[in-house]
C-alpha cells in the first residue's frame, strides 16, 4: 500500500477551535490512549464525497438494510419458526380454530396481538422490496456512468453478489410466514430443485428433510434468513464500503474536477449530516409505507395447505422475472433411457438466471478486454458517451423487463382486457426481439445525442430568437454556451482510433509475415468496431476555433438587422435582464 | 364410519375462551335483528303464490321472453345453434329460475355481444320482470330455484355459530374459489381473455345463485357438491371480508405481490429518489459576499 | 480524461499546486493505450468561485433557518409522543376511513417523527453548515513498486523460512489432509434428509415416496375441508369438486386422526384431486382408460406436472383446467393433456369406480407419479403401464 502523501485536503473553513480540557476531550483522550483512533480518523473525518443525487441510490439500499435489521430483530421476538400444527386461537376471528403451522400462527399473532407488530411486519417487507430495488438502480447508475471500470471492478463483483444474496434473503423471508402464498412459492422451489438433472430429487429431499413439504423447511429457512445470509450481507457490505472509501468516490466531470482529484463536501460535517439525515428519511418513508400501504396480508391467504392455491400466486417482484420466463417457456421435456430432463423448468430457472448473473459480473471485465483500456477511471461518463455500453445495459434491462412483465401476465390480462394466451405468445417472441431492438434504438439514440452535443459545442445553443434578413430569409440565432458548460461537455475521453488500436493485431508484423489470427482476436476486433465505429468524437481545438470564427462572422451579419439591444440572453439566465430591454429605445 | 366432520370436535369449547372485548352490545344488536327477522318471516305474506298467480307470471314471462330472449335462446328456450356448430344461445330447459335471476339480475343477460366473457351491466329488466322470466324458464323443466334469503343469511345464527361459519366459509372459499377469484375475492384471469369477476360488491343472493348454477365458465357447485350451509358459509366469509378493516392500510387492489412490487418501485423508490434529488440540489445563492471574506 | 489533459493545465481553483500523479515507475497514469491526440478543445477553467447562500450573508435569514430547523425537530418530537399515545389508545379493530387505525396511526406517527428528523438534519446541512466544496487528491489504487517489492520479499522470505517450497512432502501431505477434510464437511450434511429411495423403502406412512400416493383400491374420494364421501348422483354436469382421499380425514378408534403432521401434509401434497362431471359424450378417454370414469365423472391429480402448484381453475364449458401459477392448461375431456403453457405432461388420472355403498372410490393408486418431473422419473414406462 502506498502511503498517502499526495492527499492535499484543503480546508478553507475556519480552523477548529482550540481544544479545551473539557469532559468530552477527556473521554476522547481516554479512548485514544487505548485505541489510537486519532491516526485513523484524521485521514477520514474530512474525507471528500462528491454530491450528486445519483450517488445516493446505494445509500437507499444501505439504509434499507439497516431498517431490515432493526425491524427483523423485532419480528424474531414473536415469530416461531416451527411447522408444528396448532389450532389458531388468536384474535383474528375468520381463522379461529383453523389448523395451521406455528409459524403462520405466530405471523398472525404479530399482525393482530402484538401492537405495532403489523407495522413492523409491513415495514420489514417494504424495506426488503426497497433494498433490492435500490441495489438494482444503484447498479444501473454505476454501469451507465462507467463507474465499474478500473479500479472498481471488484466492488462491482461484490455488488452483484449482494444483489444475489439480497434476492435469496428476500425469497427465504417471503417463505417464512407459511401462508398460502409463501407455501406455494416453496412448492414451486421444490419443483425447481426436482428439475435439476441427476441430483434433483436428492436436493429436494435433503432440503425438505424428506418428502415435500416435511416439517424442516421453515426452521431451516429461518436460520438461513436470520443468520447465514445476513452475516454474508453484512460482511460484503462492509467490504463494499471499505473499497468505496479506499478508491474514493467517482465524480462527474466539471470545472476544477480531474481524474486526479475529488471535489465535494467533507465527511464531517456536511456529508455525515446528509447521509445521516437520509437514513432518517429512508426509515421514515419505510415507516409511512408500512403504516399506510398494506403488504402481504397473510391473514387473507390463510395457512399453507398443499392442496390449495390462489389466483395471483406470484413471487415478490425481484423473483418475478424468472417466474415470467417460467410462464412463457414452452413445455419441453425429454425422456431418455427412463430419465426425465425438464427443459421447461431448467432453462428459465436453473440456466438463464445464473447465466444473467454471470454476464452481469463479467461486464466490467468484458468491457476492458474489448477496449484494452487498463487505465484508472474516476471521472464518470454520460451514458450517451458510451453508446454501446449503454445499449448493452438497456438491452439487458429490456430482457429483464419483458420477463418481468411476463411474470404478471395474468394481472396484465385482467387490467388491460387481454388474453393470457396472447400475452404469452407475444412474450415468447418479444424476449428475443425486444432486447435486440432496444440495443439498436439506444445506440442510435446515444449517438444522436452526441451529435447534438457536438452541434451545441460548435455552433452554440438555440436561443429561440428568429432573425429575419432584409431579403426575407429567417434564421435562428445561436449563442455560444458558457465556458464551464463547454468544458464539462468536452471533459471526456476521445475514443481510441480503431485503425491504430487494431493495427498491432492483424497487420503484417515486422518480419513481413502474416501473424496468426486467433478466432478470439477476430471476435475482439469485431466487438471493438461495434463499440467505437459509429461514435461521435468531441471536436478538436481547431474545429472549435473554426466554428467560433464562423459564428462571429454570422453575428456580424446579424448585428446589422438587430436594431435592438436584446442579445438573446434575456431569458436564459446567463445574465440579468434588469438593465436591458427587449426592444431598444427607439 | 370413520369419516368425521371434524368441525364440532375441533372447536368445541374453544370459542368462548379468547374473547378480546365485551361483545354484549353486538349480541344485543344481533338479537334485535334476529327478532325482527323472525317476526317478519312470521307475519309476511307467504312467498309461494297460488298456482293461478304462478301461471299468470309464467305467461307474463313468456311474453317478455319472446321479445327479449328468443332470438338467441329460441321461442321455447330450446337454444339455437349457429351454422358452424356453435351456440348462439344455449338451451334453457333445466337451468332453473336461479340462473335467470342471476344472469338477468346482474345485467349479464341480455348479452350485448358474444365473447369470452359476459360482463356485468346495468339491469335491463326490473325485479318483477325478472321474476316473470324466471318463472317462465323454470316452467320449461325443473331446475334450481331462486334461493330464499334464509338460505344465505347468517342472521339466525348465534354469534359463536356465526364465527364458526365464517371460519369454515374461509376454508371452503380457499379450497374452491380462491384459485380463480383470488384470496380476497378480487378476481383473476382465465384463459383466452376471460376472467373470474371481482366478488367484493356482489350481492349475497347472486353469489349463491352463481355457485348453484355455474354461470358462464364457472363450475357448478350444486347442493351435492357444496351443501347449502357451506354455500352460506362462503357468503358469510366474503361478507366478513367486506366488513373487516383494511388492517394494514390501503390494500393496493388486493392483487398480491405484483401490485405491491409496483408500489415499491413507484412510491418507494420514487420517494427515495425525490429526496435524494432534493438533498443534492444546489441551494439558493445570493449575489452578496460575506463581510470581510473573499469567496 | 487521463492523457487528454496533462496536469499542468488542471488548476483546481483552490490555489494548490496540482500534484503530478505518477506511477512509481515514472510513467504517467493511463499508459498502455495508444497516445490520444493532445488537442483538448477547452481548458479546464478550474473550480468556480464560491458563492454565498442567503443564510451565510443575512443574519435574519440565518435566524429564520435556525428556527425552521428547530421547528422540524420539535414537530418530530410531537410525532414521537403521538406514537406513544396511539400505542396505548388505539385498538386493533378501530378504523379510520376503513383502514386499520392502529397500524395507520403508529406508522404515520413513527414515519412522521423519523422523516422530520431527517428533513431537519438535511436542512441544517443545506442551509447552515459551511458548504465550501473542498478538493482532495486521489492516489492510485495500486501500491507503489517499493511496497510491492517489499511485500514480495517478505512473502518469499516467509516461504523460504517455512521451507514450503523445499519440503514438498510436508506441503503436499498438508494439502492432502486439508482436502480430505472437505469430506467430513460434506458428509456431515448427509442427514439433512433421507433420499427418495429410502423414504419409499421405509414406507413409514401411507404413500411414501415420489412414485406413490395414499390412493389405493377402494379409497373413497371425499370433499376437501368437510371430508364427506361423494355419490355419483350428488354431482351435476359441470360440477367441479376439490377432493381428497378419505385417508386424510380418517380417525382411529379413539377418534384421533390417522394421519398427522408430515404424513398428513405429504398425503395432501400428492393426494389432492379434482373431480369433474361432464357429459360422457364430451369425454375422449385415453387408451386403456375407457373404464376410469363413472358416468362422466373423472378424477385427476390436482398437482401440476410443471412445478407442483395445485390447479383448480376450471373452465366449465371447455373443460380446460388452468394452473394459476404459470398458466399451464390441461384438457380434462382429453386425458388432461397439456394444451397450453409450460407443463410438459398430462395430469395423472385416478381411475374411479363405485363401492358397494355407492360412493366414489379409486380403482388403484395413480398409475404414474404425480407432481413435477424429476430426473429418475421414468415417464415412458409409467404412462403406458396399466395394471
Amino acid at each position: 500500500m502506498s502511503i498517502d502523501t499526495s492527499k492535499v485536503a484543503d480546508s478553507n473553513t475556519t480552523a477548529a477551535t482550540a481544544k479545551k480540557p473539557n469532559r468530552a476531550g477527556a473521554a476522547a483522550t481516554w479512548a485514544d490512549d487505548r485505541l489510537g483512533l486519532a491516526t485513523m480518523m484524521k485521514k477520514n473525518l474530512r474525507k471528500v464525497f462528491p454530491d450528486h443525487w445519483s450517488f445516493m441510490l446505494g445509500e437507499v439500499a444501505l439504509w434499507s438494510f439497516v431498517v431490515l435489521l432493526l425491524s427483523g430483530v423485532f419480528l424474531t421476538f414473536w415469530y416461531v419458526p416451527s411447522m408444528g400444527e396448532v389450532h389458531y386461537e388468536g384474535s383474528y376471528d375468520p381463522l379461529r380454530g383453523v389448523e395451521m403451522s406455528e409459524a403462520y400462527a405466530s405471523s398472525l399473532k404479530l399482525s393482530f396481538d402484538v401492537r405495532g407488530g403489523l407495522l413492523m411486519r409491513q415495514m420489514h417487507h417494504w424495506a426488503a422490496m426497497l433494498f433490492i430495488a435500490a441495489m438494482m438502480i444503484h447498479l444501473l447508475r454505476v454501469f451507465f456512468t462507467g463507474a465499474h471500470r478500473k479500479p472498481r471492478e471488484l466492488n462491482w463483483v461484490i455488488g452483484c453478489l449482494l444483489l444475489l444474496l439480497g434476492t435469496l434473503e428476500g425469497f427465504t423471508g417471503y417463505s417464512l410466514p407459511d401462508d398460502l402464498l409463501s407455501g406455494t412459492g416453496i412448492r414451486a422451489a421444490d419443483g425447481f430443485l426436482k428439475a435439476s438433472p441427476v441430483v434433483g430429487s436428492y436436493m429436494s429431499f435433503f432440503l425438505f428433510g424428506g418428502e415435500f413439504p416435511g416439517d424442516a423447511i421453515i426452521p431451516r429457512f429461518y436460520t438461513i434468513h436470520v443468520l447465514l445470509i445476513p452475516g454474508l450481507l453484512l460482511a460484503l457490505i462492509t467490504a463494499h464500503m471499505l473499497l468505496l472509501v479506499y478508491h474514493k468516490h467517482t465524480q462527474w466531470p466539471g470545472p476544477g474536477r480531474t481524474e486526479h482529484n475529488v471535489v465535494g463536501y467533507p465527511m464531517l460535517p456536511v456529508y455525515a449530516a446528509k447521509a445521516g439525515g437520509f437514513f432518517f428519511i429512508v426509515f421514515g418513508v419505510t415507516a409511512l409505507m408500512g403504516g399506510l400501504l398494506s403488504i402481504n396480508p397473510v391473514w387473507l391467504f390463510g395457512p399453507y395447505d398443499p392442496s390449495k392455491v390462489t389466483a395471483g400466486s406470484q413471487p415478490d417482484w425481484y423473483m418475478g422475472w424468472p417466474d415470467g420466463l417460467l410462464r412463457i417457456m414452452p413445455g419441453w421435456e425429454s425422456h431418455i433411457f427412463g430419465h426425465t430432463i425438464s427443459w421447461n423448468v431448467m432453462v428459465p430457472i436453473l440456466l438463464v438466471p445464473p447465466l444473467m448473473l454471470t454476464i452481469l459480473i463479467l461486464l466490467p471485465f468484458l468491457e476492458s478486454w474489448i477496449t484494452g483500456d487498463k487505465r484508472d477511471h474516476h471521472l464518470l461518463q454520460r451514458p450517451r458517451n458510451a453508446p454501446t455500453r449503454t445499449a448493452v445495459m438497456v438491452s439487458l434491462m429490456t430482457f429483464y423487463g419483458l420477463s418481468w412483465a411476463a411474470g404478471g401476465n395474468d394481472l396484465i390480462a385482467i387490467t388491460f382486457d387481454l388474453s393470457i394466451n396472447q400475452i404469452t405468445y407475444f412474450m415468447r417472441v418479444a424476449v428475443f426481439l425486444g432486447p435486440a431492438l432496444a440495443f439498436i434504438i439506444t445506440k442510435r439514440w446515444c449517438i444522436s445525442l452526441q451529435r447534438k452535443d457536438e452541434e451545441v459545442l460548435l455552433h452554440g445553443y438555440e436561443t429561440g430568437i428568429i432573425m429575419r434578413s432584409p431579403e426575407g430569409g429567417y434564421s435562428e440565432r445561436h449563442l455560444p454556451i458558457s465556458e464551464a458548460r463547454a468544458f464539462t461537455m468536452t471533459a471526456r475521453d476521445r475514443d481510441p482510433d480503431l485503425a491504430e488500436l487494431q493495427s498491432g493485431e492483424d497487420g503484417v508484423d515486422a518480419n513481413g509475415l502474416e501473424p496468426k489470427r486467433s478466432p478470439l482476436a477476430g471476435i475482439r476486433r469485431r466487438l471493438q468496431t461495434t463499440m467505437y465505429a459509429d461514435n461521435i468524437q468531441k471536436p478538436t481545438a481547431e474545429e472549435l476555433e473554426a466554428a467560433h470564427h464562423h459564428a462571429e462572422h454570422e453575428h456580424e451579419l446579424q448585428a446589422a438587422m438587430e436594431g435592438v439591444s436584446a442579445d438573446g440572453h434575456q431569458f436564459d439566465g446567463h445574465h440579468l435582464v434588469e438593465e436591458e430591454t427587449l426592444r431598444g429605445d427607439h | 364410519m370413520r369419516h368425521v366432520n371434524g368441525w364440532t370436535n375441533r372447536w368445541a369449547g374453544r370459542l368462548s375462551r379468547h374473547r378480546r372485548r365485551p361483545i354484549a352490545g353486538a349480541v344485543l344488536l344481533l338479537l334485535g335483528l334476529v327478532l325482527t327477522g323472525s317476526m317478519y318471516a312470521v307475519f309476511a305474506p307467504a312467498q309461494a303464490g297460488s298456482t293461478d298467480s304462478n301461471e299468470e307470471l309464467v305467461r307474463e314471462g313468456r311474453a317478455l321472453f319472446l321479445v327479449g330472449c328468443s332470438t338467441c335462446h329460441g321461442v321455447n328456450g330450446e337454444g339455437i345453434d349457429t351454422v358452424n356448430g356453435n351456440q348462439l344461445g344455449p338451451p334453457l330447459a333445466g337451468v332453473g329460475a336461479a340462473a335467470v335471476d342471476f344472469q338477468v339480475g346482474t345485467g349479464r343477460m341480455p348479452m350485448a355481444q358474444p365473447g369470452q366473457q359476459n360482463p356485468v351491466k346495468p339491469q335491463v329488466y326490473d325485479q318483477d320482470e325478472i321474476d316473470a322470466l324466471a318463472a317462465f324458464v323454470a316452467s320449461l323443466a325443473p331446475g334450481p330455484a331462486v334461493p330464499d334469503e334464509a338460505d344465505y343469511s347468517t342472521a339466525d345464527l348465534s354469534e359463536e355459530e356465526r364465527v364458526e361459519a365464517i371460519a369454515r366459509g374461509g376454508l371452503i372459499f380457499r379450497t374452491n374459489c380462491t384459485a380463480c377469484h383470488n384470496f380476497a375475492g378480487n378476481g383473476g384471469a382465465m384463459p383466452r381473455g376471460g376472467y373470474a369477476p371481482d366478488l367484493s360488491q356482489t350481492e349475497a343472493r347472486y353469489i349463491y345463485e352463481a355457485m348453484l348454477t355455474g354461470p358462464g365458465n364457472m363450475d357448478n357447485f350444486s347442493d351435492g357438491n357444496l351443501s347449502p350451509e357451506e354455500k352460506r358459509d362462503v357468503i358469510a366469509y366474503l361478507y366478513s371480508l367486506r366488513e373487516q378493516p383494511a388492517y394494514g392500510g390501503f390494500t393496493l387492489g388486493g392483487l398480491g405481490p405484483v401490485s405491491e412490487g409496483l408500489f415499491a418501485w413507484v412510491v418507494g423508490i420514487g420517494a427515495m429518489v425525490g429526496f435524494a434529488i432534493w438533498i443534492a440540489a444546489h441551494t439558493t445563492r445570493s449575489t452578496r459576499q460575506k463581510d470581510g471574506q473573499a469567496a | 480524461m487521463t492523457g487528454q489533459m496533462s496536469p499542468e493545465h488542471a488548476p483546481d481553483g483552490t490555489g494548490h499546486q496540482p500534484v503530478e500523479m505518477n506511477d512509481a515507475d515514472g510513467q504517467p497514469i493511463g499508459h498502455g493505450l495508444p497516445a490520444l491526440p493532445p488537442d483538448e478543445p477547452i481548458k479546464n477553467p478550474g473550480l468556480p468561485v464560491h458563492t454565498w447562500r442567503p443564510t451565510d450573508v443575512d443574519p435574519a435569514m440565518e435566524k429564520r433557518a435556525e428556527r425552521q430547523i428547530a421547528a422540524l425537530f420539535g414537530l418530530s418530537a410531537v410525532c414521537g409522543v403521538l406514537f406513544v399515545v396511539a400505542y396505548f389508545n388505539v385498538g386493533e379493530n378501530e378504523t379510520v376511513i376503513g383502514l386499520g387505525a392502529q397500524t395507520v396511526a403508529l406508522g404515520s406517527s413513527l414515519g412522521g417523527a423519523l422523516l422530520l428528523i431527517g428533513i431537519g438534519i438535511i436542512q441544517w446541512a443545506r442551509k447552515l453548515m459551511a458548504d465550501h466544496e473542498i478538493v482532495e487528491m486521489r492516489h492510485p489504487a495500486r501500491s507503489s513498486d517499493e511496497d510491492r517489492e517489499a511485500t514480495l520479499a517478505q512473502l518469499s522470505q516467509g516461504a523460504e523460512e517455512s521451507g514450503i517450497g523445499r519440503r514438498p512432502l510436508v506441503r503436499n501431505s498438508l494439502l492432502g489432509a486439508v482436502t480430505v477434510l472437505l469430506a467430513p464437511a460434506v458428509v456431515l450434511f448427509r442427514d439433512l434428509g433421507p433420499t427418495n429411495a429410502q423414504v419409499t423403502e421405509a414406507g413409514d406412512y401411507p404413500g411414501a415416496g415420489l412414485e406413490h400416493t395414499v390412493w389405493d383400491r377402494g379409497v373413497r374420494v371425499v370433499r376437501d375441508v368437510v371430508g364427506t364421501p361423494i355419490r355419483p348422483s350428488d354431482l351435476e354436469i359441470g360440477d367441479l369438486v376439490n377432493a381428497e382421499p378419505e385417508t386424510i380425514f380418517a380417525v382411529d378408534e379413539d377418534g384421533e386422526p390417522l394421519l398427522e403432521g408430515v404424513p398428513l401434509q405429504v398425503a395432501k401434497s400428492k393426494g389432492a384431486v379434482v373431480l369433474t362431471r361432464m357429459d360422457p359424450a364430451d369425454n375422449t378417454p385415453g387408451e386403456g382408460r375407457e373404464d376410469w370414469d363413472v358416468d362422466g365423472i373423472l378424477c385427476y391429480s390436482k398437482i401440476c406436472t410443471h412445478v407442483g402448484c395445485p390447479i383448480s381453475l376450471n373452465e366449465r364449458k371447455t373443460q380446460h383446467l388452468l394452473c394459476p401459477c404459470h398458466q399451464s392448461t390441461f384438457d380434462l375431456a382429453d386425458s388432461a393433456k397439456v394444451i397450453f403453457g409450460p407443463a410438459a405432461r398430462a395430469l395423472p388420472q385416478l381411475p374411479l369406480m363405485v363401492d358397494e355403498e355407492g360412493y366414489l372410490v379409486a380403482q388403484s393408486d395413480f398409475r404414474e407419479p404425480v407432481g413435477p418431473s424429476y430426473w429418475e422419473r421414468d415417464s415412458d414406462a409409467s404412462t403406458t403401464e396399466i395394471e
